[in-house]
Protein backbone atom coordinates (compact mmCIF):
# COMPACT_ATOMS: atom_id res chain seq x y z
CA UNK A 1 0.00 0.00 0.00
CA UNK A 2 2.75 2.60 0.66
CA UNK A 3 3.80 2.41 -2.90
CA UNK A 4 0.45 4.21 -3.47
CA UNK A 5 0.42 6.40 -0.62
CA UNK A 6 -0.23 10.30 -1.30
CA UNK A 7 -0.47 9.84 -5.12
CA UNK A 8 -3.26 11.72 -5.74
CA UNK A 9 -1.89 14.82 -3.69
CA UNK A 10 -3.60 17.27 -4.33
CA UNK A 11 -6.87 16.23 -5.55
CA UNK A 12 -10.25 16.72 -4.17
CA UNK A 13 -12.78 13.99 -3.83
CA UNK A 14 -17.05 14.81 -2.73
CA UNK A 15 -18.54 12.37 -1.01
CA UNK A 16 -21.79 13.01 -1.02
CA UNK A 17 -24.17 10.83 1.00
CA UNK A 18 -27.73 11.60 0.49
CA UNK A 19 -28.42 8.28 2.12
CA UNK A 20 -26.87 7.42 5.80
CA UNK A 21 -24.07 4.90 5.72
CA UNK A 22 -20.98 3.90 7.64
CA UNK A 23 -19.03 1.58 6.07
CA UNK A 24 -18.88 2.61 2.58
CA UNK A 25 -18.23 6.19 3.23
CA UNK A 26 -15.59 5.04 5.99
CA UNK A 27 -14.00 3.18 3.16
CA UNK A 28 -14.27 5.99 0.45
CA UNK A 29 -12.95 8.73 3.20
CA UNK A 30 -10.22 6.23 4.68
CA UNK A 31 -8.77 5.17 0.76
CA UNK A 32 -8.90 8.69 -0.40
CA UNK A 33 -7.09 10.20 2.71
CA UNK A 34 -4.41 7.58 2.27
CA UNK A 35 -3.72 8.07 -1.35
CA UNK A 36 -3.09 11.87 0.07
CA UNK A 37 -6.80 13.29 -1.14
CA UNK A 38 -8.58 16.23 0.38
CA UNK A 39 -12.05 15.01 0.78
CA UNK A 40 -15.31 17.26 1.34
CA UNK A 41 -19.12 16.32 1.34
CA UNK A 42 -21.44 15.04 3.52
CA UNK A 43 -21.85 11.44 5.51
CA UNK A 44 -25.88 12.57 6.47
CA UNK A 45 -28.02 14.36 4.10
CA UNK A 46 -29.55 15.68 7.46
CA UNK A 47 -26.49 17.85 7.35
CA UNK A 48 -26.71 19.16 3.93
CA UNK A 49 -28.65 21.90 2.24
CA UNK A 50 -31.04 18.60 0.93
CA UNK A 51 -32.32 19.11 3.83
CA UNK A 52 -33.68 22.43 3.06
CA UNK A 53 -35.30 21.12 -0.10
CA UNK A 54 -32.52 21.68 -2.18
CA UNK A 55 -32.64 19.78 -5.93
CA UNK A 56 -30.16 16.95 -6.68
CA UNK A 57 -28.75 18.42 -8.88
CA UNK A 58 -28.08 21.87 -7.71
CA UNK A 59 -26.20 20.51 -4.78
CA UNK A 60 -23.57 18.53 -6.95
CA UNK A 61 -23.42 21.93 -9.25
CA UNK A 62 -22.18 23.26 -6.09
CA UNK A 63 -19.47 20.72 -5.47
CA UNK A 64 -18.82 20.44 -9.24
CA UNK A 65 -17.96 24.58 -8.86
CA UNK A 66 -15.73 23.87 -5.70
CA UNK A 67 -13.19 22.21 -8.15
CA UNK A 68 -13.64 18.80 -7.03
CA UNK A 69 -11.97 16.06 -8.91
CA UNK A 70 -14.15 13.07 -8.37
CA UNK A 71 -17.69 12.41 -6.94
CA UNK A 72 -18.62 9.35 -4.75
CA UNK A 73 -22.35 9.32 -4.77
CA UNK A 74 -24.81 7.53 -2.79
CA UNK A 75 -28.30 7.99 -3.00
CA UNK A 76 -32.13 6.65 -1.84
CA UNK A 77 -33.77 6.51 -5.78
CA UNK A 78 -32.44 4.39 -8.02
CA UNK A 79 -30.72 5.68 -11.08
CA UNK A 80 -29.75 8.98 -9.00
CA UNK A 81 -26.08 7.91 -9.81
CA UNK A 82 -26.31 7.77 -13.45
CA UNK A 83 -28.71 10.80 -13.44
CA UNK A 84 -25.77 12.82 -12.15
CA UNK A 85 -22.91 11.21 -13.77
CA UNK A 86 -24.46 11.80 -17.02
CA UNK A 87 -24.49 15.59 -16.66
CA UNK A 88 -21.01 16.84 -15.27
CA UNK A 89 -17.81 16.72 -16.61
CA UNK A 90 -15.84 14.72 -13.70
CA UNK A 91 -16.34 10.92 -12.82
CA UNK A 92 -18.92 9.83 -10.74
CA UNK A 93 -18.54 6.83 -8.52
CA UNK A 94 -21.72 4.92 -7.38
CA UNK A 95 -21.43 4.26 -3.58
CA UNK A 96 -25.05 2.77 -3.89
CA UNK A 97 -28.67 4.01 -5.18
CA UNK A 98 -31.87 2.43 -3.52
CA UNK A 99 -32.40 -1.45 -4.16
CA UNK A 100 -30.77 -0.89 -7.35
CA UNK A 101 -27.08 -0.99 -7.52
CA UNK A 102 -23.78 -1.41 -5.44
CA UNK A 103 -20.87 -1.75 -8.34
CA UNK A 104 -17.99 -0.96 -5.68
CA UNK A 105 -19.18 -3.56 -3.32
CA UNK A 106 -19.34 -6.06 -6.27
CA UNK A 107 -15.46 -5.09 -6.68
CA UNK A 108 -14.26 -6.04 -3.36
CA UNK A 109 -16.74 -9.00 -3.43
CA UNK A 110 -15.26 -10.11 -6.60
CA UNK A 111 -11.45 -9.30 -5.38
CA UNK A 112 -12.07 -10.96 -2.24
CA UNK A 113 -12.97 -14.56 -4.02
CA UNK A 114 -10.07 -13.86 -6.40
CA UNK A 115 -8.15 -13.41 -3.54
CA UNK A 116 -9.02 -16.17 -1.44
CA UNK A 117 -9.21 -19.13 -4.34
CA UNK A 118 -6.63 -17.02 -6.85
CA UNK A 119 -9.09 -17.84 -9.67
CA UNK A 120 -13.10 -16.91 -10.16
CA UNK A 121 -13.92 -19.34 -12.75
CA UNK A 122 -15.25 -22.55 -11.85
CA UNK A 123 -16.41 -21.57 -8.64
CA UNK A 124 -19.72 -22.44 -7.00
CA UNK A 125 -21.16 -19.17 -5.57
CA UNK A 126 -24.58 -19.13 -3.47
CA UNK A 127 -26.46 -16.02 -2.35
CA UNK A 128 -28.53 -16.09 0.30
CA UNK A 129 -30.51 -13.42 2.24
CA UNK A 130 -32.89 -10.83 0.78
CA UNK A 131 -31.97 -10.70 -3.12
CA UNK A 132 -35.19 -8.71 -3.84
CA UNK A 133 -34.56 -5.15 -1.96
CA UNK A 134 -30.70 -5.50 -1.51
CA UNK A 135 -28.30 -4.02 -3.95
CA UNK A 136 -25.24 -5.88 -3.39
CA UNK A 137 -26.42 -8.84 -4.62
CA UNK A 138 -27.56 -7.58 -8.55
CA UNK A 139 -24.00 -5.92 -8.56
CA UNK A 140 -22.17 -9.02 -7.69
CA UNK A 141 -24.66 -11.33 -9.83
CA UNK A 142 -23.53 -8.76 -12.55
CA UNK A 143 -20.27 -9.07 -12.16
CA UNK A 144 -19.74 -12.72 -11.92
CA UNK A 145 -21.56 -12.97 -14.91
CA UNK A 146 -18.13 -11.98 -16.97
CA UNK A 147 -17.13 -15.05 -14.98
CA UNK A 148 -17.85 -18.69 -15.70
CA UNK A 149 -19.27 -19.38 -12.57
CA UNK A 150 -22.44 -21.09 -11.55
CA UNK A 151 -24.26 -18.50 -9.12
CA UNK A 152 -27.54 -20.14 -6.60
CA UNK A 153 -29.40 -17.35 -5.77
CA UNK A 154 -31.39 -18.65 -2.07
CA UNK A 155 -34.40 -16.75 -0.70
CA UNK A 156 -37.83 -16.90 0.57
CA UNK A 157 -40.30 -16.24 -2.82
CA UNK A 158 -40.97 -12.79 -1.95
CA UNK A 159 -37.53 -12.07 -1.78
CA UNK A 160 -36.35 -13.17 -4.61
CA UNK A 161 -34.39 -11.50 -7.61
CA UNK A 162 -35.76 -8.76 -9.34
CA UNK A 163 -37.35 -9.51 -12.88
CA UNK A 164 -35.21 -7.35 -14.63
CA UNK A 165 -32.05 -8.40 -12.66
CA UNK A 166 -33.12 -12.24 -14.03
CA UNK A 167 -33.50 -10.70 -17.34
CA UNK A 168 -30.14 -9.70 -17.42
CA UNK A 169 -28.64 -12.75 -16.36
CA UNK A 170 -30.73 -14.95 -18.74
CA UNK A 171 -29.38 -12.52 -21.81
CA UNK A 172 -25.97 -12.55 -20.64
CA UNK A 173 -26.25 -16.44 -20.82
CA UNK A 174 -25.41 -16.95 -16.92
CA UNK A 175 -25.51 -20.03 -15.47
CA UNK A 176 -27.81 -19.61 -12.18
CA UNK A 177 -30.44 -21.13 -10.40
CA UNK A 178 -33.23 -20.34 -7.85
CA UNK A 179 -33.69 -22.27 -4.89
CA UNK A 180 -36.54 -21.47 -1.74
CA UNK A 181 -34.81 -20.28 1.15
CA UNK A 182 -35.36 -23.80 2.76
CA UNK A 183 -32.67 -25.94 1.08
CA UNK A 184 -29.87 -23.92 2.08
CA UNK A 185 -28.35 -27.50 3.75
CA UNK A 186 -28.86 -29.37 0.90
CA UNK A 187 -27.17 -27.00 -1.45
CA UNK A 188 -24.78 -26.00 1.15
CA UNK A 189 -22.21 -28.58 0.57
CA UNK A 190 -21.53 -27.92 -3.11
CA UNK A 191 -20.76 -24.44 -2.71
CA UNK A 192 -17.27 -22.10 -2.52
CA UNK A 193 -18.70 -19.32 -1.80
CA UNK A 194 -21.96 -18.38 0.49
CA UNK A 195 -22.85 -14.68 0.52
CA UNK A 196 -24.94 -14.22 2.77
CA UNK A 197 -27.15 -11.00 3.32
CA UNK A 198 -29.60 -9.60 5.89
CA UNK A 199 -32.96 -9.54 6.03
CA UNK A 200 -34.67 -6.45 6.66
CA UNK A 201 -37.64 -7.02 9.04
CA UNK A 202 -39.54 -4.98 7.38
CA UNK A 203 -39.50 -6.82 4.19
CA UNK A 204 -41.64 -9.57 5.52
CA UNK A 205 -44.12 -8.05 7.42
CA UNK A 206 -45.84 -11.55 9.16
CA UNK A 207 -43.78 -12.19 12.43
CA UNK A 208 -44.34 -15.86 12.23
CA UNK A 209 -43.16 -15.88 8.30
CA UNK A 210 -40.36 -13.91 9.38
CA UNK A 211 -39.20 -15.98 11.92
CA UNK A 212 -39.07 -18.67 9.45
CA UNK A 213 -37.42 -17.62 6.79
CA UNK A 214 -34.89 -15.97 9.63
CA UNK A 215 -34.50 -19.62 11.23
CA UNK A 216 -34.03 -21.76 8.36
CA UNK A 217 -30.81 -19.52 6.84
CA UNK A 218 -28.98 -18.80 10.07
CA UNK A 219 -25.47 -19.63 9.71
CA UNK A 220 -24.03 -21.47 12.63
CA UNK A 221 -20.21 -23.77 12.95
CA UNK A 222 -23.37 -26.74 13.01
CA UNK A 223 -24.69 -25.87 9.99
CA UNK A 224 -21.05 -25.49 8.07
CA UNK A 225 -20.02 -28.74 9.54
CA UNK A 226 -21.38 -30.08 5.69
CA UNK A 227 -19.93 -27.68 4.08
CA UNK A 228 -16.44 -27.90 1.66
CA UNK A 229 -12.91 -27.37 3.50
CA UNK A 230 -12.39 -24.54 1.51
CA UNK A 231 -15.97 -22.73 1.59
CA UNK A 232 -15.92 -18.76 2.02
CA UNK A 233 -18.62 -17.26 3.85
CA UNK A 234 -19.12 -13.56 2.84
CA UNK A 235 -21.51 -10.86 3.78
CA UNK A 236 -21.37 -7.33 2.85
CA UNK A 237 -22.11 -6.05 6.84
CA UNK A 238 -23.81 -4.91 8.52
CA UNK A 239 -24.88 -8.23 9.70
CA UNK A 240 -27.68 -9.07 12.67
CA UNK A 241 -27.75 -12.72 13.68
CA UNK A 242 -27.86 -14.07 10.06
CA UNK A 243 -24.49 -15.02 10.50
CA UNK A 244 -23.91 -16.50 14.33
CA UNK A 245 -20.90 -15.06 15.99
CA UNK A 246 -19.35 -18.47 16.74
CA UNK A 247 -18.56 -18.50 12.66
CA UNK A 248 -16.04 -15.75 13.67
CA UNK A 249 -13.52 -18.07 14.03
CA UNK A 250 -13.69 -20.57 11.75
CA UNK A 251 -11.47 -20.46 8.33
CA UNK A 252 -14.84 -20.14 6.66
CA UNK A 253 -15.44 -16.55 8.04
CA UNK A 254 -14.23 -13.87 5.08
CA UNK A 255 -16.39 -11.11 5.88
CA UNK A 256 -13.71 -8.87 8.21
CA UNK A 257 -11.38 -9.29 5.32
CA UNK A 258 -13.84 -8.12 2.67
CA UNK A 259 -14.97 -5.57 4.45
CA UNK A 260 -11.61 -4.48 4.94
CA UNK A 261 -10.80 -5.03 1.16
CA UNK A 262 -13.07 -2.39 0.69
CA UNK A 263 -10.90 0.11 1.49
CA UNK A 264 -8.13 -1.31 -1.07
CA UNK A 265 -10.26 -1.95 -3.49
CA UNK A 266 -11.49 1.63 -3.70
CA UNK A 267 -7.66 2.99 -3.03
CA UNK A 268 -7.13 1.62 -6.27
CA UNK A 269 -10.64 2.15 -8.44
CA UNK A 270 -10.03 6.00 -7.48
CA UNK A 271 -6.29 5.51 -8.30
CA UNK A 272 -7.32 3.97 -11.62
CA UNK A 273 -9.93 6.75 -12.05
CA UNK A 274 -7.61 9.88 -11.39
CA UNK A 275 -3.62 8.94 -11.96
CA UNK A 276 -2.20 11.38 -14.25
CA UNK A 277 -1.27 10.00 -17.78
CA UNK B 1 -62.17 -1.62 -51.60
CA UNK B 2 -59.81 -1.95 -48.73
CA UNK B 3 -61.23 -3.39 -44.91
CA UNK B 4 -62.93 -0.85 -42.96
CA UNK B 5 -62.64 1.74 -45.98
CA UNK B 6 -66.28 0.82 -46.88
CA UNK B 7 -67.69 2.58 -43.18
CA UNK B 8 -66.55 6.13 -43.47
CA UNK B 9 -65.94 8.61 -46.62
CA UNK B 10 -62.98 9.83 -47.49
CA UNK B 11 -60.81 12.44 -46.42
CA UNK B 12 -59.81 15.59 -48.70
CA UNK B 13 -56.49 16.51 -46.28
CA UNK B 14 -55.01 14.52 -43.27
CA UNK B 15 -53.78 11.45 -42.19
CA UNK B 16 -55.35 7.74 -42.09
CA UNK B 17 -53.96 5.06 -39.81
CA UNK B 18 -54.37 1.82 -39.70
CA UNK B 19 -53.53 -1.32 -38.60
CA UNK B 20 -54.17 -0.12 -34.90
CA UNK B 21 -54.70 -2.91 -32.81
CA UNK B 22 -58.44 -3.82 -31.67
CA UNK B 23 -59.44 -1.10 -28.36
CA UNK B 24 -56.21 1.23 -28.93
CA UNK B 25 -57.86 3.50 -31.64
CA UNK B 26 -59.60 5.25 -28.45
CA UNK B 27 -56.99 5.78 -26.66
CA UNK B 28 -54.69 7.21 -29.49
CA UNK B 29 -57.31 10.24 -30.11
CA UNK B 30 -57.56 10.73 -26.65
CA UNK B 31 -53.76 10.87 -25.39
CA UNK B 32 -52.77 13.17 -28.27
CA UNK B 33 -56.10 15.49 -28.14
CA UNK B 34 -57.04 15.26 -31.34
CA UNK B 35 -60.38 14.49 -30.72
CA UNK B 36 -61.34 17.72 -29.11
CA UNK B 37 -59.77 19.68 -31.81
CA UNK B 38 -60.39 17.82 -34.97
CA UNK B 39 -62.64 15.95 -37.45
CA UNK B 40 -62.55 12.59 -37.19
CA UNK B 41 -63.48 9.19 -37.75
CA UNK B 42 -62.94 6.12 -35.62
CA UNK B 43 -63.73 2.94 -36.67
CA UNK B 44 -63.54 0.34 -34.27
CA UNK B 45 -62.96 -4.34 -34.59
CA UNK B 46 -63.01 -4.25 -37.99
CA UNK B 47 -61.79 -7.04 -40.08
CA UNK B 48 -58.27 -7.16 -41.05
CA UNK B 49 -56.47 -10.28 -42.78
CA UNK B 50 -53.14 -9.02 -41.43
CA UNK B 51 -54.56 -8.55 -37.54
CA UNK B 52 -57.90 -10.50 -37.56
CA UNK B 53 -59.33 -7.74 -36.51
CA UNK B 54 -58.07 -3.68 -36.40
CA UNK B 55 -59.18 -0.36 -35.87
CA UNK B 56 -58.57 2.40 -38.11
CA UNK B 57 -58.29 6.70 -37.56
CA UNK B 58 -58.88 9.00 -39.76
CA UNK B 59 -58.44 12.87 -39.27
CA UNK B 60 -59.20 15.91 -41.52
CA UNK B 61 -56.66 18.56 -41.56
CA UNK B 62 -54.13 16.95 -38.96
CA UNK B 63 -50.40 15.63 -39.81
CA UNK B 64 -48.95 14.04 -36.59
CA UNK B 65 -45.31 14.97 -36.36
CA UNK B 66 -42.68 12.33 -35.99
CA UNK B 67 -42.80 12.03 -32.16
CA UNK B 68 -47.13 12.08 -32.38
CA UNK B 69 -46.13 8.67 -34.55
CA UNK B 70 -43.54 7.15 -32.23
CA UNK B 71 -46.50 7.50 -29.34
CA UNK B 72 -49.02 5.72 -31.56
CA UNK B 73 -46.91 2.98 -32.55
CA UNK B 74 -45.83 2.48 -28.75
CA UNK B 75 -49.53 2.49 -28.05
CA UNK B 76 -50.91 0.25 -30.71
CA UNK B 77 -47.91 -1.58 -31.88
CA UNK B 78 -46.97 -1.38 -35.42
CA UNK B 79 -49.03 0.38 -37.39
CA UNK B 80 -49.73 1.87 -41.52
CA UNK B 81 -49.50 5.72 -41.69
CA UNK B 82 -51.30 7.48 -44.90
CA UNK B 83 -50.83 11.15 -45.64
CA UNK B 84 -54.03 12.35 -47.77
CA UNK B 85 -53.55 15.56 -49.63
CA UNK B 86 -55.45 17.18 -52.48
CA UNK B 87 -58.18 13.00 -52.13
CA UNK B 88 -54.66 11.33 -53.08
CA UNK B 89 -52.25 8.92 -50.31
CA UNK B 90 -49.70 10.89 -50.79
CA UNK B 91 -47.20 9.07 -48.49
CA UNK B 92 -47.81 5.18 -46.87
CA UNK B 93 -45.55 4.22 -44.19
CA UNK B 94 -44.90 1.75 -41.38
CA UNK B 95 -44.28 3.31 -38.06
CA UNK B 96 -43.08 1.04 -35.14
CA UNK B 97 -42.60 1.48 -31.70
CA UNK B 98 -39.41 4.26 -30.60
CA UNK B 99 -36.13 2.54 -29.51
CA UNK B 100 -36.17 5.55 -26.90
CA UNK B 101 -38.94 7.20 -25.31
CA UNK B 102 -38.72 10.34 -23.69
CA UNK B 103 -40.76 12.01 -21.58
CA UNK B 104 -44.13 10.51 -21.60
CA UNK B 105 -44.10 7.28 -20.20
CA UNK B 106 -43.58 7.22 -16.36
CA UNK B 107 -41.11 4.66 -14.61
CA UNK B 108 -43.57 1.80 -13.15
CA UNK B 109 -40.34 1.62 -10.03
CA UNK B 110 -41.80 4.35 -7.15
CA UNK B 111 -38.28 4.62 -5.96
CA UNK B 112 -36.86 5.32 -9.47
CA UNK B 113 -34.90 8.83 -9.66
CA UNK B 114 -37.30 10.31 -12.30
CA UNK B 115 -40.68 9.74 -10.11
CA UNK B 116 -38.87 11.66 -6.91
CA UNK B 117 -40.92 14.46 -6.23
CA UNK B 118 -38.06 17.18 -5.88
CA UNK B 119 -36.29 15.77 -9.02
CA UNK B 120 -38.90 14.85 -11.45
CA UNK B 121 -39.00 18.78 -12.74
CA UNK B 122 -35.27 18.45 -14.12
CA UNK B 123 -34.99 14.58 -15.11
CA UNK B 124 -37.14 13.18 -17.14
CA UNK B 125 -38.31 9.57 -17.50
CA UNK B 126 -36.56 7.87 -20.39
CA UNK B 127 -37.28 4.26 -21.22
CA UNK B 128 -34.82 2.15 -23.83
CA UNK B 129 -36.43 -0.73 -26.11
CA UNK B 130 -34.79 -4.04 -25.24
CA UNK B 131 -37.19 -6.12 -27.27
CA UNK B 132 -39.35 -5.24 -29.93
CA UNK B 133 -41.90 -8.59 -29.39
CA UNK B 134 -43.37 -9.12 -27.09
CA UNK B 135 -42.42 -5.75 -26.70
CA UNK B 136 -39.99 -4.59 -23.88
CA UNK B 137 -38.55 -1.54 -22.58
CA UNK B 138 -35.87 -0.47 -20.14
CA UNK B 139 -35.38 2.69 -17.45
CA UNK B 140 -32.30 4.31 -18.42
CA UNK B 141 -32.19 5.29 -14.77
CA UNK B 142 -32.97 2.30 -12.88
CA UNK B 143 -33.25 -0.38 -15.15
CA UNK B 144 -36.55 -2.00 -14.09
CA UNK B 145 -38.56 -3.64 -17.32
CA UNK B 146 -41.50 -2.74 -18.44
CA UNK B 147 -44.05 -4.84 -21.08
CA UNK B 148 -47.06 -3.47 -23.17
CA UNK B 149 -49.35 -3.47 -20.20
CA UNK B 150 -46.91 -1.61 -18.04
CA UNK B 151 -46.25 1.12 -20.43
CA UNK B 152 -50.11 1.67 -21.34
CA UNK B 153 -50.67 2.49 -17.44
CA UNK B 154 -47.94 4.60 -16.95
CA UNK B 155 -48.48 7.16 -20.43
CA UNK B 156 -48.26 10.41 -19.12
CA UNK B 157 -49.69 12.10 -22.08
CA UNK B 158 -53.59 11.42 -21.55
CA UNK B 159 -55.87 14.13 -22.25
CA UNK B 160 -53.15 15.97 -24.03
Amino acid sequence: MDAFRNKLDGKLAALLFFEPSTRTHESFRVAALNLGMDICGFADPKASSVAKGESLMDTVKMFVGYGVDVIIMRHGKAGAVRYIAERVNIPVINAGDDSNEHPTQALLDTYTIHEAFGKIDGLKVGMIGDLRYGRTVPSLAYALSNFDVEMHFIAPPALMLREHVRMFLEERGADFHEHDVSSLSSILPELDVLYVTRIQKERIPDEMEYEKVRRSYTVTRELLKNAKESLIVMHPLPRVDEIRSEVDGTKHALYFRQASNGMYVRMALLYSILKEG
Amino acid sequence: MKDGELLVRKINEGVVIDHIRVGRGKIILSMLGVDEKYRFVLVSNVESRKLGRKDLIKVEGWFPKKEEMEIIALVSGEVTINIVKNNEVVEKFKVSPPSRVEGFVKCRNPRCITNDEREKEFVKPLLEKVSGSPLIYSCHYCDVRMDESEILRNLTVSGR
